[in-house]
Parts: C-alpha cells; structure tokens; sequence
C-alpha cells in the first residue's frame, strides 16, 4: 500500500506543485487501492482508470511546461453519482438512469476539472439521495470502512466511504436533510453543508430544490475548506445560487480557533432516542470548547422538533414534482413500449420498474401532501415550521456565534435494521435537518469512538446563512485539540481493510 | 383509523405514473399511513398567524440578459433517447386512438 494514499489533500498537491510526486503516481497510488479494497467497501458505482490517468498526465505536462498549479491540481477526486459528468455515466443510484451519458457537466464538476482535480469515478448513493444509509441504491449498498457490516451512512455514503477507506482523499457529495454531515459523522471523517445558494446545483440531479446543496468531504478540516473554496461562488446557471463572494473558508480553517466566541448547545438535541455513547462524546466536545477559551451556553431552539415532520412533507412534496421528468420520453429507461400501449402507459411501467420503494413512497408522500384538500393541514404547515425554524436560528445567532448538537443520534446501524422501516431510518437526520430547512452553514467533524461499540461520533457545528467560515473556524479549533489528544486522526484508529 | 387506504394509495399510484401491483399498494398503504400518522404535528404548531416559507433565500425573479448563450446540439440533447426520428424524440401515441 502505498503511504501517498494516506496524505492530505493539501500535502499531494504541494507535493505535486514542487514536482516531488507525479499526479499520475498519485493517481495510481489511489487506483491500486481501490482495486484492494472496493470489493468489501463497494463505495463506487463507476472507476474511470483510463481517463483519471490521462487527466492526471494533463496535469503534470501542464506542470512540465511551467504552467502554475492551483492548490489542488493533480489531486484526486470522487464524484457523488448525482453530478453530471460528460465522460463517466450518470446514474443517482437509480436503474432509471442505468447507463446515462449526460450531454453537459455539472458547474461542480466543471469547476473542479479546470481547478485540476482528476476525477477517479462516481460513488455510490441512496437513489436520488433519498436515504441515510445508501441501502436505497439500486446498485447495491455500500458498506462501512469501520465495520464492514454497518451501514456508510447515506445518502452520500460512497462518497463518505472512498474517503475513510483512503480510495480518494476528496469526495464531493450533497446535503439536503444531512446527505454529507451523518455520513462523515459515522465513517469519522469531515462533512460540510454550506450555506444554502453558496454553491450551484447546475448539473445536480434535483431531489429537493430549495434543499440540495452541494458539499466536500474530506479527512480533515482544511481539505474540506480547499475543495469548498474550488467549486463554489455564483453560477449563473443557478438561479439560486447567491451572488456574493464566498466566505473565507480556507484562511478561517488556518485561523482554527475559538477564543472569545460564544457557542451555543442546542437543548432539544438530546436525552431519550440518543445513544449514551454519542451524547458522552459531545460532552467531551462541549468541555474541550469551554478549554479552549469558549464561552458555553444553552440555547432552546424549541421548532426543532418539528423540523423532521416538516422536512419529510417539504421533501417529498418537492420530489414528487421533480422526479415527474423521468417520463420515459426523452432520456433514460423506456418499459413496455411494445406499440400498442399509450404514452401515459409506458410512462407509468417504466416508473414502476425503473425507481425502487423508497422513491415510490417519496413521490406518493409528496403528490398525498399537495393534494386538493390535505395541502393546508400538510404542506402549508410545513412551509409554516419552516419559518418558525429560521426564526429560532436568526434568535440564537443574536446571543451565539455557532450552535453545536451531535451530528446523529446514533453511531452507524447494521445493514437491514432499519431498511424496511422508513420512520426509524428518518430518525438518522433529526439534527441535521433544522439547517437545511433554513438553509445556514453546518459542519461534521469527527469526536471521538462511542464506548458501546467504537465506532465514530460527529460533532456538528452550526452557523447562520453565509457564516460557512465560522463552521470551518470552530471546527479546525476542535480537531487540532482532539487530534493532539488522540495522537493523530481519529480515522488512524480504523482497523486496517 | 387509518388515514392512508389501499384506495387512496391506488390513486396516488395513478396520479404519480406509477403502475404498482396489487401486493405493493397494502405494503404502501401501511408504511404510508403510519408515516402520514408521524408528519401530521406539523399541524400543531402552523398557526395562522405564521407566513409560509417556501424557500430559505428571500429571493424573487431572478433574470439573465435576453442574450443567445451556447445550448446543447440537437445530437446531445437527443444522445440519451429511448428513441429517436428525425432529429425528434420518438414518443408512444398519446391521444386515444381507440381502433
């Protein structure tokens, strides 16, 4: 095994700017290990060998000819398979989309391709991101770095696992009730939601439109704060993508630091439905806070409880429109088309077999909620504790520059446990969810192994809207603390694969 | 009671494309009844007096300027067609043509 898989992001691309390594050797170093270890991780849908390498070979005879490198140049990547991307299939873990070549690359894809990044493949996911443990794939469930039998967490759970099994430092996945936080928090490793509109959903398969933001994993603080500095900014392309510069997230990671802030511990996240484990190890985090210079104080933010209920309302409502463009007409899986059946026929076979029973249940959840007749008592109250919601934000963030909670209530669950029971596997996003319904800043970063079993624990760092660097600034605080406790990563405590 | 019915499903089926057989819509039925069952607090805190938020960015109307961009070829649009004719896409009857 090669130890270039086991540098930072930052360390392969100053390594690959001086001329040290090659982007090719690095690549390969990352394709050899992929090769070790996908058939018990399973974290890809799709490995593109030939055409990182030949990405990679661009980038070093760019460098050969003096051509000056971005921080990330030569660095290899994993795309969650949601982003378009004109040379690998596109599929959002669906067989409806089984084989698709987008005609166009996502802004994401495109900002990272001209910022150099080599593009290994396309990682696995809950079908249309609708999930939390990547068991809702068509393709198959991705399985835990940690312990091979628990779940990845989800939806962006081949995106978490390529990065803690060190098949790709970076992964890009996207967030819309805590697709990048629990994954990264119980494959211990760092995930960051930025600020609703601070990064462009052009090219991203939509699932929830007011809710998809796209996001970095990485295994450390600063690598996510480069990789969200490379693909994020206005896109024209995205009518809701915000047209201001993006917070300073790289130098906030550099600053790392908290003296003098005031956070605040959400008081609604926790006690009954919590694992022991998970709630000792925040209090760690509270008290490694407070030692470092922290003022600590609780905060009630009493909507959140009913944020879960509106989210799976908002959610599926939005899905339920969005997926209608998977009609069987004009791309993607076409059943039943035998001439004598009509339009309206085929369309409904090709949506029976082409989504599994996750979506279905989504999109007749959502049609359900928006109905003549139940959209006052449903979706209008939902879109009612929303705004309750941002009001309880906009209320702690007078007193408080961040809000802190566990990332999930739970470590990584076994594979099936909850597969079959949609209300318990809704539970993993019960913290997560609050700031994709008011659209702020929100990180996970590692803290530590639970007592019942060893496996990680998220600590999720909250900011409001456009305040992503204060989440990057609290967070590298953190983990510089808990890494010189720990003697290293926390990831370095995985067994070996 | 329950509020979801195989019924109700059945139509939410036909309302979302979907043609789900007989033994899926009871396996629906139940999940979604008992999930509709859980969502339903939302009601106990929407009052009135609160506006809707549809959206976290106060944003309305966001134009670009009325200028020809670069779009896809009629080639890429149609790469990924279940079927194709004459640089259209090849579409099942859609009116009644009852024979």
């Amino acid at each position: 095994m090669s130890e270039l898989i086991k540098k930072t992001a930052a360390e392969l691309g100053s390594l690959i700017a001086s001329g040290e390594v090659s982007a090719v050797e690095v690549t390969q170093a990352h394709l050899d290990r992929i090769a070790a270890v996908e058939d018990r991780v399973h974290a890809f849908l799709h490995v593109g060998a030939e055409s990182a390498l030949a990405q990679a070979a661009a980038v070093d005879a760019r460098r050969a000819a003096g051509d000056e490198l971005g921080p990330l140049a030569g660095v290899p990547i994993a795309h969650k398979d949601v982003f378009t991307t004109t040379d690998m299939p596109t599929t959002a873990g669906s067989k409806i989309l089984e084989g698709w070549r987008p005609p166009y690359d996502a802004t994401v894809t495109r900002r990272l391709r001209e910022a150099g990044l080599v593009i290994l493949g396309k990682t696995n996911l809950d079908e249309f991101a609708m999930g939390s443990s990547t068991e809702n794939s068509a393709y198959g469930p991705t399985h835990n770095p940690w312990d091979l039998t628990r779940i990845p967490g989800g939806s962006s759970g081949g995106a978490s696992a390529s990065v803690a099994a060190y098949e790709a430092p970076l992964s890009t996945g996207t967030d819309t009730g805590g697709s990048i936080r629990q994954p990264a928090a119980v494959t211990g490793i760092v995930g960051m939601k930025p600020t609703y509109g601070g990064s462009s959903r052009y090219g991203l398969i939509a699932f929830a439109s007011s809710l998809d933001t796209p996001g970095p994993f990485a295994r450390n603080v600063m690598d996510a704060a480069l990789l969200h500095e490379a693909f994020s900014g206005h896109d024209p392309m995205d009518s809701t993508s915000i047209d201001q510069p993006v917070p300073s997230v790289v130098e906030a990671a550099r600053q790392a630091d908290v003296a003098g802030l005031t956070v605040g511990v959400v008081k609604e996240f926790g006690g009954d439905g919590y694992q022991p484990g998970v709630l000792a190890r925040f209090q760690e985090a509270v008290e490694l806070l407070e030692s470092l210079g922290a003022k600590v104080v609780e905060v009630s933010c009493p909507s959140f409880t009913y944020a879960l209920p509106a989210y799976y309302l908002i959610a599926p409502s939005e899905c339920s429109s969005n997926l209608a463009r998977f009609d069987a007409m004009r791309y993607g899986l076409r059943v039943g088309d035998d001439g004598t059946r009509s339009a309206e026929e085929v369309m409904a076979l090709t949506r029976a077999a082409g989504f599994g029973p996750e979506v279905k249940r989504r999109i007749m959840l959502g049609t359900y909620a928006l109905s003549s007749g139940y959209y006052d008592a449903y979706y209008g109250s939902a879109q009612k504790v929303r705004t309750l919601i941002s009001r309880d934000f906009d209320a702690a963030f007078q007193h408080v520059d961040v809000l802190i909670s566990p990332t999930t209530p739970t470590t990584a669950f076994p594979i099936g446990e909850r597969a079959d029971d949609p209300m318990a596997m809704y539970l993993a996003d019960l913290c997560t969810i609050p700031s994709n319904l008011a659209g702020n800043a929100a990180l996970s970063v590692p803290c530590g192994l639970a007592d019942e079993d060893g496996l990680p624990v998220g600590l999720q760092i909250m900011a409001p809207v456009l305040g992503d660097d204060r989440c990057y600034r609290v967070g590298a605080a953190v983990e510089r603390a808990f890494e010189s406790r720990w003697g290293g990563p926390l990831l370095s405590k995985a067994p070996a694969l | 009671m329950s509020a979801i019915t195989r019924e109700e499903v059945a139509h939410l089926a036909r309302l979302s494309r979907l043609a789900l057989a007989d033994e899926e819509l009871d396996h629906f039925a139940a999940q979604l009844d008992q999930i509709v069952g859980a969502v339903a607090r939302v009601a106990e805190v929407a009052t009135a007096d609160i506006p809707p938020s549809s959206h976290a960015l106060p944003l309305t109307n966001v134009f670009r300027p009325d200028v020809v961009a670069p779009s896809l070829t009629p080639e890429q649009a149609l790469s990924g067609a279940p079927a194709v004719e004459d640089d259209r896409f090849r579409v099942p009857r859609i009116l009644g043509e009852e024979a």
